[in-house]
């Protein structure tokens, strides 16, 4: 199928009434649960999973993308009325954006958030339209070695190059890989690690490690160091920009856009880099570089931008290949296998309309943000007022809610609470949780790759670099261990700054 | 291996997280031995699973657990020896994370506790009843002192949430002691 008469298509599945409005309830839950302490898209979304059950494809995605946007979004606000960033993705933008808040320029500040997102995200999904097909036609063609070796390095990029500690990434991505280990091997019908306990011959959902990671850890940390008085919010009215504003801000959001996308389409992903280079590009370039520290509007456009754009640029390696590299494409992913649709490169030939619908939504959920965004900023903004213990209380509801869904029995709340547990562990040792995740769903279809790609080599190790795909693949892997010679020269900047 | 993140440094940190500098971490050991028993666990646990018929399955069932497991004591290894050396991980920050002050386990075990007595009930007394049982109960630990309006979200919560999976959803939720009345 041709690429635009393919999103033509997506078009007419995404504006029925129907999904519509699954739209509009998914960017507002989004843009909600971003703003909100403690609860994230990745989260939502694994909550939202038994929705599944009995909602079209089509339309349950057409909701995860609208939360996975709003999520970027409700980040941002948080980020700017608040002077503590919940996500790593924001910490930039609050770098600026506080200060603004803080001179009487929130409104500004929110408004070149918003239009900034808004131009980074349809950029950036238009190049996911044009990225994307063309990616997965090549790689149908990978034969089992070269698509072990994307995956190889998937997991390596997510967890050596993200995060501070190369040891504790690869110490949370190899619990990860243990848990997906439990369950019955499906190429010989035998139980590992199951401890003879037949609930656990299925496997442990996905659902219950990612909502007890992602939000009863979370959950559980936070109780364990409430503040004592909430941080204070700062007060804000109607977004809105002036010509100057405008003039500003412009340049800083295509340039971000153009650091964003790339970076969120490697495998490596991730919205740190490129929300960090934007904000030193602008810092340079900026006509009035003795703002910045003070709140100048080129340092929440340009970063706001390249976080939105990379949000986009994650959406190619998981459509085209089936690769997640953040949690919320991750717990996506799980929606889809749960669908039984096997996410992978052959996804836009046999399963075209649900990714075509998903795309098209994603250009109409951007839109809706900007419309919904710029007026109900003051209402977001009194949702940071929630009284913490009923927003815990409500993010502890849910998540049981989530898991006990799942199966209807109290065994998989016991998982909830022993993998709860684990997360707030993570959270206290500093264990990066996205490795983990990541390890939970990849694993088990790295060990077929490679079990299938040994099979048709006959056992030979040899064969796994056979494909010439494979080689540059493994030698990217080896540059990847050698990169921290560069991330230490970045390392330096910020001090500066 | 201890460096702070990249980004963090330039960011707004609330006041410096309780640094205790110099001491060991001593819990971290505790992390290092969890982590080892789990990659003993992969491969014991493992160890009389049947490979399949070795032609058509060369590698076999067993391989990737192994490889997991050596994984795991290897690191769980090196964690041990940079935690005698000073190392400590970055506790993780939030909106809501204060880190200022020394961690409140008791809350923590509180919680635990609620989130316990939930798992032991539900079948019983069904989620309608230990789902509003458990929001009040969490929002009371963490400091709510309004038990009547509390216990009254959370049934609104269960009740509504209970319906919703039914009617929306089409997922029936076992309805407990309360079979019949909802």
């Amino acid at each position: 199928m041709d690429a635009l008469n393919g999103l033509m298509d997506g078009f007419a599945t995404a504006l029925t009434p129907m999904n519509l409005l699954y739209a509009c309830i998914g960017v507002i839950l989004g843009t909600a649960v971003g703003v909100l302490p403690g609860i994230g898209p990745a989260m939502t979304v694994a909550l939202l999973l038994p929705i599944t059950y009995n909602v079209e494809p089509a339309s349950a995605f057409i909701m995860f993308a609208g939360i996975y946007y709003g999520g970027m979004y409700g980040g941002s606000t948080t980020s700017i009325l608040l002077n503590t960033p919940g996500e790593s993705s924001s910490v930039i933008t609050a770098l600026e954006g506080n200060k603004m808040a803080k001179a009487g320029r929130a409104a500004q500040a929110l408004a070149t958030a918003a239009i900034g997102s808004f131009v980074a995200g349809s950029i950036g999904t238009a190049l996911l339209v044009a990225f994307a097909p063309s990616i997965a036609n090549l790689a149908v063609k990978l034969g089992a070695p070269s698509y072990f070796a994307i995956m190889l390095l998937a997991l390596v990029a997510v967890t050596a190059v993200l995060g501070a500690s190369k040891l504790r990434g690869f110490i949370a991505l190899f619990l990860g890989l243990a848990i997906g280990l439990v369950g019955i091997d499906g190429l010989t019908g035998q139980n590992r690690l199951t401890l003879g306990m037949p609930l656990l011959s299925d496997g442990i959902d996905i659902v219950v490690i990612a909502v007890a990671i992602f939000a009863i850890g979370e959950a559980l940390w936070v109780a364990a160091h409430l503040r004592r008085r909430p941080a204070e919010v700062i007060p804000v009215g109607r977004p809105w920009m002036g010509k100057e504003d405008w003039k500003r801000s412009w340049m800083p959001w295509l340039r971000g856009t153009a650091y964003g996308f790339p970076f969120g389409a490697l495998p490596a992903g991730g919205a740190e880099l490129p929300t960090f280079l934007s904000y030193v590009t602008e810092r340079k370039l900026a006509k009035k570089p003795e703002e910045f520290g003070h709140g100048a509007i080129e340092g929440v456009a340009g970063p706001e931008a390249a976080n939105n754009a990379s949000a986009a640029g994650t959406l190619v390696p998981m459509l085209s290949l089936g690769l997640p590299t953040n949690a919320t494409a991750a717990v996506m992913l799980a929606a889809m296998t749960g669908y039984g649709i096997q996410p992978g490169p052959a996804l836009f030939e046999e399963h075209g309309d649900l990714v075509w619908a998903l795309i098209a939504s994603l250009f109409i959920g951007n839109a809706l943000l900007l419309v919904l965004n710029l007026p109900l900023a003051p209402l977001w903004a009194k949702l940071l007022r929630t009284p913490r213990p009923y927003l815990y209380a409500g993010i502890l509801f849910f998540a049981s809610l989530g898991a006990y869904a799942v199966n209807l029995q109290w065994f998989d709340l016991a998982l909830l609470l022993f993998f709860g547990l684990l997360g707030l562990l993570m959270r206290r040792f500093g264990l990066p949780t996205l490795p983990l995740i990541i390890g939970v769903i990849l694993g088990p279809r790295l060990e077929i790759q490679l079990r299938q790609a040994l099979q048709l080599g006959e056992g030979k190790w040899s064969t796994l670099f056979s494909e010439p795909v494979a080689v540059i693949v493994y030698v990217v892997i080896v540059l990847l261990f050698a990169a921290p010679l560069s991330s230490r020269l970045i390392r330096r900047t910020p001090k500066e700054a | 291996m201890t460096d702070s993140p990249v980004l963090r440094e330039g960011a707004p940190a609330p006041d410096a997280p309780d640094p205790q500098p110099g001491g060991i971490d001593k819990p971290q050991l505790g992390l290092a031995a969890l982590v080892a028993a789990v990659g003993l666990f992969c491969i014991v646990g493992t160890w009389n699973v049947e490979a399949g018929f070795s032609g058509a399955d060369p590698l076999g069932p067993r391989f990737l657990p192994r490889l997991v497991g050596v994984g795991l004591l290897v690191m769980a290894g090196i964690l041990a020896v940079v935690t005698f050396r000073g190392d400590r991980g970055e506790a993780e920050g939030g909106e809501d994370v204060d880190l200022t002050h020394k961690p409140d386990w008791v809350t923590v075990a509180k919680l635990a506790g609620i989130f316990a007595l939930n798992i032991a009930l539900v079948d019983f007394l069904g989620w309608a009843i230990t789902g509003a049982l458990l929001f009040a109960g969490v929002a009371r630990v963490l400091g709510s002192r309004t038990w009547i309006r509390d216990l009254i979200i959370g049934a609104v919560l269960s009740v509504g949430s209970f319906y919703a999976f039914y009617v929306g959803l089409g997922v029936p939720i076992p309805p407990g002691i309360l079979d019949g009345i909802l």
